[in-house]
């Protein structure tokens, strides 16, 4: 393999892979699956920059674009209403080129925005300190894991329910892969949500934390104040993972339930769908754990005439400080994206924001009364629930869209399928859909 | 407390035997610089000597405290957890960081006083 963009020698090569005790490059990227990996070369042809244009937009026509309110499809991402003054805002070249602060403290703008997200999580959660932000709801979640296990270095067991957002538990699998420490799924009941009873059974010292989904990936609310009697038998950290964030608008905060530590993800918070990224992941908990939480933290200050300012705080946690012992490996943040959830919240306010989070709710239980019938599960949820239907294509061609099918992850539940209800899904809407699937 | 009852390691932590007290040299305060915060992480553990015990935190950087001898980690100065400027202020006596109980004291491979800043001229050059 030979690379016109690589400037090694041959002799370069070959010491480095004598160094690396391999024989040839391609050694280098053994751990890929071999059926991922292209075998002949790509056949790369040359065409004029209309040309390109014209060819892209042919496959980007292929794309269906359904209609917003024609639209129920959950699951980890949600379709709400984005308002215009967030890109208007988010546009503006002194936040556009904004990416983490590397010379922070002259981005004294950009670090306001960031204080001002955080003051906002931290509301919302209830809890007491918040950093910058994380990629999304996923590697928030293992973030929190990781915080969990440097508050018990000497436990090993990790427990994550079911019952939460099985793409999460994937990305969780492949951090954990590498480490010495047991990663057991608490089993989900016939009801939809986390077994108390195997927690019960088999808690032990051992256990480090335990992970849930509030709302968990059925949309539905958990018994948490039930399983946290369990944990603090044993002192375990419990975790709160939400994809759905505008449910905290309504719920309980995780905070307030006394959970520990709280991440999620934030899209629905003026990001837009956009093919899933990128996303907004969060992370905040009680001060007590402020020095294991990853990632940068704004505080604010003052400087020496007194006024107000930002700075970075808390760095020594950081790579750029600790190397190898840092709390993560995670230097950066989700600025950006976390600007707009800003402006979302603050345009919002605390009224604005639960009335959002009721009219979601009121119009998913108004779907959910209209198809009772096909509901795989009986218990609370926010605006999300499951769905047992034979022929979802029919719908596909009314202009109907939900999603996604569960049984990919979970083989006991065939031919089931979350439905999520926004502000965008009108009443009228909601009644054809509904209607639709009586038809079926 | 008297200094030449100190002995220190490479790792500039000291010890003082008698007392089963732990803490940094001056020379440790001084290039951590303003110290503000300190956390025991093996509190009423066995540990041997070069064990992790406790992490600190300076404006500057976090670093990690090495048991000086085998023993049990017991507490943190209790003065230093409230003021832990008290380290930058008297490293070698009212700051010191950890209480221990030392389990057979062994000086091999720790220096007294004069030693240490032999030692510390040879790794500042």
């Amino acid at each position: 393999m030979k690379n016109p963009f690589v400037c090694l020698s041959e002799k370069d090569i070959s010491d480095i892979l004598s160094f690396l005790n391999l024989k040839k490059i391609e050694d280098l990227f053994s751990h890929i699956p071999e059926n991922l990996k292209i075998s002949e070369n790509i056949d790369l042809k040359t065409y004029s920059e209309q040309q390109t244009f014209e060819i892209i937009e042919n496959i980007s026509n292929k794309n269906i674009l359904p209609e917003p309110s024609k639209t129920f499809i959950g699951g980890g991402a949600y379709n709400h209403y984005v308002p215009a003054v967030i890109d208007h805002l988010v546009e503006r070249s002194e936040f556009l080129t904004s990416y983490t602060p590397y010379q922070p403290e002259v981005s004294q703008g950009t670090l306001q925005a960031i204080f001002e997200f955080q003051t906002l999580i931290c509301q919302l959660t209830g809890m007491e300190t918040s950093n910058a932000s994380l990629y999304d709801g996923a590697t928030a979640l293992v973030e929190a894991v990781f915080m969990a296990t440097r508050i018990y270095p000497e436990r090993k067991e990790i427990w994550v329910a079911e019952t939460l957002n099985p793409e999460y538990r994937d990305v969780l699998k492949t951090y954990l892969q590498n480490f010495d420490y047991k990663l057991k799924t608490v089993p989900k009941t016939k009801e939809g949500i986390f077994d108390l009873k195997w927690m019960e059974k088999n808690i032990s010292k051992d256990v480090l934390c335990f992970a849930f989904g509030y709302p968990n990936y059925f949309g539905i609310i958990e018994p948490v104040k039930e399983a946290l009697k369990i944990l603090e038998k044993e002192k375990v950290i419990s975790i709160s993972s939400t994809s759905e964030v505008l449910s905290l608008g309504i719920l309980k905060s995780p905070g307030e339930l006394g959970v520990e530590i709280c991440c999620g993800e934030a899209q629905s918070l003026g990001i837009p769908l956009t093919f899933g990224g990128p996303y907004l992941g969060f992370l905040s908990t009680k001060e007590t754990h402020l020095r294991k939480m990853p990632g940068r933290i704004v505080g604010e200050t003052e400087d020496k005439e007194g006024k107000r300012g930002y700075v970075l705080t808390i760095s020594t946690r950081e790579q750029h400080i600790r190397r190898e012992k840092a709390t993560s490996n995670i230097c950066t943040n989700q600025s950006l994206c976390a600007l707009r959830a800003c402006i979302f919240m603050s345009l919002l306010g605390k009224d604005g924001f639960r009335e959002l989070a009721l009219i979601n709710a009121k119009r998913s239980y108004g779907l959910y009364n209209l198809i009772k019938k096909y509901a795989v599960f009986d218990k609370p949820f926010f605006n999300e629930f499951l769905i047992k239907v034979k022929d979802p294509k029919k719908l596909n061609k009314k202009g109907f869209y939900f999603g996604p099918p569960v049984e990919n992850y979970f083989p006991d539940l065939k031919n089931s399928y979350l439905v999520a209800v926004t502000e965008l899904n009108k009443k009228e809407s909601i009644e054809e859909f509904a209607a639709s699937l009586e038809e079926l | 407390m008297t200094h030449h009852n100190l002995y220190f390691t490479k790792t500039h932590e000291w010890v003082l035997p008698q007392e089963g007290v732990v803490g940094i040299s001056n020379y440790a305060q001084g290039r951590l610089g303003d110290i503000v915060y300190i956390e025991l992480t093996a509190k009423g553990k066995d540990v041997k000597k070069g064990d992790v015990i406790a992490v600190i935190e300076s404006v500057k950087t976090t670093s990690d405290i090495y048991a000086p001898c085998d023993g049990k980690v017991v507490d943190l100065n209790p003065e230093v957890v409230s003021n832990p400027a008290l380290i930058n202020q008297d490293p070698e006596g009212s700051g010191w960081i950890i209480k221990m109980e030392i389990k057979d004291f062994s000086s091999e491979g720790l220096m007294k006083k004069e030693e240490y800043e032999e030692y510390i001229k040879t790794i500042s050059e």
